[in-house]
């Protein structure tokens, strides 16, 4: 069985002849996480903006299931692939917090009973239960990130984008968004990121699609992508802090797998002890 | 008296049917030369306090305010905004909402006119503050057909060009990559070095600590912690019990060093104590 979510040599040209993509070529299956990667202006957003039609391909085709994205609408598209913006006021425009929730719902025609049921899931999810009357824009700037995509995640799309979800997010936004992501997961949906948040990339442990220049730089487990340097040079990228650590303590035997804080903790232990039963050894 | 780049006393302010006040009570002062890191939750106030600084509050914010801001031996509250230009310049958070202009080089312009730049001055200093940021080339672009990202690096370079004294920041990389967000660093790096001072308010911390003299932790509008940034992480605890991290290598370095005095809050520092731990 092909996977659900298909890019078959997509190439994308923009008017003004600027090749934004270049021959792309990806498969992604159910309940994948998957980071899209890349300096500003490599083509990431490029690239998801075809997911849900908002871009057609100047060659190439996407695949969503069974749908050609090239034949059919955003408005149709968009019952099978949500995006979630990255500056959440290009999303929100009803005057509260619960229209805005209720509006894709309607959209793709569900009935009233159905929408009702959704819009109190994800508000209890985002925990939104005492803004429903707010107007978005008198929402701090968490609060609006999390109506985005609560008003996404309430069509229920297989396909979940997120543009920059954890940008201007403090520590304790980042952790709920992540504890979204890995939710959706657990559901069989398929979350694609666009990050520049390799905290985040780390956490997750997931795979990482490298793109620069409009081109698939790399495509992969996360851990393994992240030990090529000559690449992520090329695509101007840093890999998580403890990583970085771990591959400067290598000649102690340090492994350089690490991904988070707490594998490094982990990690140190492990190398401390070894040591440690060394010298009992020799002594 | 030994001359301050800000010195607060005392901070309070409460906006206008507000229930509680956003800032309560802060008092903090900051060397010529040095860079400010401002971190906490969102909501903590970090905004409200960039604009009192700027003298944004209360001078175009109503609302109640109470002690003393000083920023480059100009008190805030005495003097309007317009005699305070050269004094202390603000990036905002959002950068569509400072760009005005038809053209990048307009955009530039802008603030210069207003301060009464010579043309020929001004040509000089929009090319280099374009060129600081990584937009030369871009000079006959609308603003809004801009990326987020050079937006935002736009924004800094309008603010640059003034030259004011104290370069103020809120959240000036959330949508740049990491070479963008280093190149933002390094342009307060390189003015801290031509003696400005610098004021940031960051959600990344890694970079916050490299490039930072001094931090400062706000919580629900109260100052819990002001010191140099060894001082700040090697309380680690007391951050997390406010919803803050630390920097990688310093929460790694807090669970296994005995020695909490020891902790590292950069890489390179990293790398050579646990070398050490390591090697004993």
């Amino acid at each position: 069985m092909s996977a659900f979510l298909r890019v078959e040599n997509l190439t994308h040209i923009y008017p003004g002849k600027i090749k934004a993509l270049e021959s792309i070529n990806l498969e992604i299956g159910e309940g994948e996480v998957v980071a899209v990667l890349g300096r500003n202006g490599s083509g990431k957003t490029t690239l998801v903006k075809h997911f849900n039609g908002l871009l057609k391909p100047t060659k190439g085709n996407v695949w969503i299931g069974d749908m050609n994205a090239k034949k059919h609408s955003v408005a149709k598209l968009s019952a099978k692939v949500g995006y979630v913006f990255q500056n959440s006021n290009h999303q929100t425009f009803l005057p509260s917090v619960e229209q805005e929730l209720r509006y894709g719902c309607e959209n793709i025609g569900l009935d009233e009973e159905t929408i009702q049921e959704r819009v109190e899931r994800v508000t209890e999810l985002f925990q939104l239960e005492d803004i429903l009357e707010t107007n978005p824009f008198d929402l701090n700037s968490t609060q609006r990130k999390e109506v985005g995509m609560a008003s996404i995640l309430a069509i229920e799309p297989k396909v979940i984008v997120l543009d920059e979800p954890t940008t201007g997010q403090d520590h304790a936004g980042s952790e709920r968004i992540k504890e979204v992501i890995t939710m959706l997961k657990e559901q069989g949906h398929i979350v694609i990121l666009v990050t520049h948040d390799m905290q985040l990339v780390g956490e997750l442990d997931c795979r990482v699609v490298v793109i620069s220049n409009g081109k698939k730089l790399a495509d992969g487990a996360a851990r393994e992508v992240f030990k090529d340097k000559a690449m992520l040079k090329e695509a101007s990228l840093e890999p998580p802090q403890v990583m970085t650590l771990a591959e400067q303590l290598t000649s102690f035997g340090v492994n350089d797998h690490v991904l988070t804080v707490e594998e490094m903790i982990k990690e140190y232990k492990r190398v401390k002890k070894l040591d440690i039963n060394k010298q009992l050894q020799t002594s | 008296m030994e001359n301050k780049a800000i010195k607060v006393e005392n901070l309070t302010f409460r906006y206008p049917d507000a229930e509680s006040d956003t800032l309560k009570n802060i008092s903090f002062e900051l060397d010529y030369g040095e860079v400010l890191g401002i971190i906490g939750p969102n909501g903590a106030g970090k905004t409200t306090l960039a604009m009192a600084l700027k003298g944004l509050i209360p001078h175009t914010v109503d609302g109640e305010i109470q002690g003393k801001i000083i920023v480059d031996g100009k008190d805030v509250l005495k003097h309007d905004i317009s005699e305070q230009v050269l004094n202390s310049g603000l990036v905002f958070q959002d950068p569509e909402g400072q760009l005005s202009q038809m053209s990048v080089e307009e955009e530039v312009a802008f603030g210069l006119g207003n301060i009464g730049v010579p043309r020929a001055e001004m040509v000089k200093r929009i090319e280099k503050a374009l060129q600081t940021v990584g937009l030369a080339g871009f000079e006959k672009r609308s603003p809004l057909a801009l990326s987020g990202g050079q937006q935002q690096r736009l924004a800094i370079a309008s603010v640059m060009a003034m030259e004011p004294s104290i370069m103020m920041m809120d959240e000036p990389t959330t949508m740049l990559d990491p070479v963008g967000k280093n190149e933002v660093f390094k342009v307060l790096k390189s003015l801290k070095e031509k003696g400005m001072t610098g004021v940031i308010i960051e959600h990344e911390i890694e970079r916050l600590t490299m490039y930072c003299d001094k931090i400062l932790v706000l919580h629900e509008g109260e100052s819990i912690l002001f010191g140099t940034p060894k001082e700040i992480f090697s309380d680690l605890m007391l951050l997390k019990k406010f919803k803050l991290r630390g920097p990688q290598v310093t929460e790694v370095a807090y669970e296994v060093f005995n020695d909490k005095e020891q902790i590292p809050v950069v890489l390179d520092e990293a790398v050579q104590s646990f070398s050490k731990e390591l090697k004993a």
